[in-house]
């Protein structure tokens, strides 16, 4: 079972990464406007005008 | 979307004054400005792009972001090359009103401790994952073959996530024990506190000693459990805060303030300090309370003392916040609450009341107070009887600490909040704000029921008594001049006729009403005496209808026409008082108004206590010979003159459009015309009532099972997880019961129900209607 020695902190390390983004998501503001960030995904005002 | 910045985009102000937006704003450190708005009339996502590309394109527009959940707008913008009033102008110009909101009355705090538990949970939950993978192995192991090694390495690992998640997580518990203890009281966070810290405690020296048994996965668990529930019920009073603050925003709390050299900026009320000097126009709230120092008007203070006869209003007179400005223009000077005012009067007695309710103990604490001392008590003895019995030292520590673990109120914790949480949601959707979460037990617990009469059982607004018996293209053309007027009784003709411009030609007559030339008629709108009608005629209206405000309108030398209007009761008031009376609620009116408008009110409704002419003190007064009698006292009021009693009932609810202090007072805020959200939240109050009481019980009946089994010794990690999530499910299950359960929203019910309206009236100076004050 040594295997086990590197498998299970390779799973918390991938457990870490997920709690991370989480967390960077809260702090960036993407849950401050859930209603509006649905509608902005649609909106292509980020594209330069030749893209449009 | 990059339109060319035409030079008409921004057209000039409608107002005459000067909008001075920049108080509401707020300098940043980067040299730009911020402003935070509440948008009207934003129905759909199209608005979104709409506004900030609308505003991105004005020069000097750093960043414009509307927040589609909350109607909010955030702008940033260049200081040197736009101000406030360009925006707001600039949104006005797209098709919606924006009220800035006052920085001082905004909380950021409340922002930062919903991340600050959302961050917490959201650890919890990854340890609570992590460390149940790592346990679920080992429960499995133990029944087959796990090596001891195996095992040791899985708990260590366990400890390691745990630890640091136990001290991150369980910050907010940890503090609010503190607190509870260092004043010599308990809440349900101390046994929380006590459990957490012992169940890791004790995990940390079985892993040390190589036992078979660590307890990480109950603590890291029941932390993720109590933390969800505090982050619904966080979230839950958030939402209708934003709401509430929302609404406050559109009401649009400024004030004219008047520089010493005369020019106008209109400013939030909490810049506004005693000694400044505002202007009031006609057809305004009064915002701050004072001395007028010049002008002539009269002023409707029915929010202020439940009298709904106009008072005059000169030089020398005091007035206050919420009252009506109805005929001129006043210059108020400002002034603190004096001695001898009616508003000192309420002040002191606002005081008396806060201080005289007894600090009412919420049922959660209630039970926690007992709760803590039974469970610490049980693990006590169970360490000493096993010792007693001849086990080692140890062996008893861990069969005490495991009584701990298997009670730590995890159920209990939930029982309460869960229910409140579900409930105001309900309460929520049927337009009722609760401030305190407590406020719905004290709701549940309301035998009797007392209402002020002004703006609570009637309308704020006054209506047109009998508008469907008034020839139609009369109220047309009358409620086409009354556009034109800022004066209520106007605006509401003005809205019975539906009318929304006014002829080019009117003009205001101040304190006589308003005039205009028609196709060479010359119209006229205003008092009775302006337009001719003789002393006989008002007199036969006002015998039929002797509290009814009378505006005469006539057209060239034709005969003047006379529209009486009246406070009408709230369209559903008989309705809901009926439903009120028939649950079985004691009901009674206490107005400040006089006698005989009361009475006709309370037989409208069938109501036979009321109480007329009383001051705010005798409102009070009434109220503690209520709860002498043993009655618990919900009051429903709005004027200045209730807020004392509405901190003196055992609970409170008050409308949208009470003054500032009245709704501080009152414990929960309802929104709309109409009075069923009093009835929807007592009925919703009680079945919440019940469901907490139910979910006690569950939670002692989940006691009275599982202490025995951990007394005996027989409790395991697997057990203990298991009777945890188990538990903690159920008493949630149970709180959303209630959402099913729950009678439909009446609100939406309406429209067509008419019965309580004041149907009666008059069209033209001699006509005569039947009926009184409602069909009901």
């Amino acid at each position: 079972m040594d295997v086990l020695v590197y498998l299970i902190p390779i799973a918390l390390g991938l457990g870490f990464l997920g709690l991370g983004a989480f967390l960077w998501s809260l702090k960036s503001g993407q849950y401050d406007d859930l209603d509006g960030a649905k509608w902005r995904v649609l909106s292509d005002d980020d594209l330069p005008d030749r893209d449009r | 979307m990059n339109a060319p910045v035409a030079s008409p985009l921004l057209a000039e102000p409608l107002s005459p004054h000067v909008r001075d937006w920049s108080a509401f704003a707020e300098p940043r450190a980067d040299g730009t400005v911020h402003m935070d708005l509440a948008v009207e009339g934003i129905t759909c996502a199209a608005c979104m792009s709409t506004i900030e590309h609308g505003l991105g394109v004005v020069p000097g527009v750093a960043k414009a972001r509307l927040n589609l959940t909350t109607h909010r707008l955030a702008v940033d913008w260049d200081p040197a090359a736009t101000d406030a009033g360009t925006v707001v102008r600039r949104l006005e110009n797209l098709g919606y009103r924006a009220h800035p909101f006052d920085p001082a009355r905004r909380s950021a705090e409340e922002e930062a401790e919903a991340k600050a538990l959302l961050r917490a949970m959201a650890v919890a939950g990854f340890g609570a994952m992590n460390i149940m993978l790592l346990s679920v192995s080992v429960w499995a192991g133990n029944a087959s073959d796990i090596e001891p090694v195996t095992r040791d390495f899985f708990h260590w690992l366990s400890a390691l996530i745990a630890l640091p998640i136990v001290a991150y997580a369980g910050r907010t518990f940890y503090r609010s024990a503190w607190r509870a203890l260092r004043v010599g009281r308990t809440n349900m966070d101390v046994p929380i506190s006590i459990g957490i810290t012992l169940t890791v405690g004790l995990s940390l020296w079985q892993t040390m000693r190589s036992a078979e048994h660590a307890y990480f996965d109950s603590a890291v668990m029941l932390l993720f459990f109590l933390l969800l529930g505090r982050f619904l019920d966080h979230n839950m009073r958030r939402r209708t805060r934003s709401v509430a603050e929302n609404l406050a925003a559109l009401r649009a709390d400024t004030a004219l303030r008047m520089a010493p050299d005369g020019t106008l900026g209109e400013v939030p009320v909490s810049r506004i300090d005693p000694g400044d000097r505002v202007l009031v126009r006609a057809g305004e709230r009064v915002p701050v309370d004072g001395i007028v120092e010049a002008g002539l008007s009269e002023i409707d203070q029915s929010l202020v003392t439940g009298e709904t006869v106009a008072a005059p209003a000169a030089a020398g007179e005091r007035v206050y916040a919420g009252t009506m400005n109805l005929t001129g223009p006043l210059t108020v000077r400002v002034t603190a609450a004096e001695a001898g005012t009616l508003l000192d009067e309420v002040n002191k007695l606002l005081e008396a009341a806060a201080q005289a309710k007894s600090r009412y103990m919420q049922l959660a604490d209630r039970v926690a107070r007992r709760y803590a001392p039974v469970v610490h008590l049980t693990a006590l003895v169970t360490f000493l009887g096993w010792l007693f019995a001849g086990a080692e030292v140890s062996e008893a520590l861990v069969v005490a600490v495991s009584v701990l673990i298997i009670t730590c109120p995890c159920a209990l914790a939930l029982a309460i909040p869960a229910v409140q949480v579900v409930t105001s949601g309900l309460l929520f959707r049927r337009g009722v704000l609760v401030h305190a979460g407590d406020a719905i037990e004290r709701l549940a617990a309301a035998d009797t029921i007392v209402f002020d009469k002004t703006g609570t059982l009637t309308l704020p607004e006054p209506s047109l008594i009998d508008a469907g018996r008034i020839d139609p293209a009369l109220l047309d053309r009358a409620g086409h001049l009354a556009a034109a007027s800022r004066h209520p009784l106007g605006i509401a003709l003005a809205a019975a006729a539906r009318a929304t411009r006014a002829p080019e030609t009117a003009r205001e007559i101040a304190g006589s009403g308003v005039e205009a030339e028609i196709d060479g008629v010359v119209h006229r709108l205003g008092s009775p005496a302006f337009c001719g009608v003789c002393d006989a005629d008002v007199a036969a209206v006002t015998a039929l209808h002797p509290d009814a405000s009378l505006v005469a309108y006539r057209a060239g030398a034709a005969e003047p026409v006379l529209f009486a209007f009246r406070q009408g009761l709230r369209v559903d008031a008989a309705e809901v008082v009926g439903r009120l009376v028939r649950a079985g609620y004691g009901i009674e009116i206490l107005s400040g108004d006089r006698p005989d408008a009361v009475a006709r009110a309370a037989a409208a409704l069938g109501i036979d206590r009321w109480r007329a002419g009383l001051t705010p003190a005798g409102k009070i007064a009434r109220l503690e010979a209520l709860k002498a009698e043993g009655h618990r006292v919900l009051m429903v009021g709005d004027g200045l003159n209730d807020a004392p009693a509405l901190a003196a009932a055992h609970v409170s609810l008050s409308p949208v459009t009470a003054v500032h202090l009245s709704q501080a007072a009152a414990d929960a805020v309802f929104l709309g015309e109409r009075l069923a959200p009093v009835a929807d939240a007592l009925a919703i109050a009680r079945a919440a009532k019940a469901a907490m009481v139910q979910n006690l019980w569950i939670s002692i009946v989940y006691n009275l099972i599982a202490v025995p089994v951990a007394i005996a010794g027989w409790v395991t990690p697997l057990i203990a997880a298991l009777a945890m999530s188990g538990s903690s499910i159920v008493v949630t299950v149970n709180a959303l019961r209630l959402r099913w359960s729950a009678p439909e929203p009446t609100a939406q019910r309406g429209g067509t129900l008419d019965g309580g309206r004041p149907a009666v009236g008059t069209a033209g100076a001699g006509a005569v209607a039947a009926g009184e004050f409602g069909r009901a």
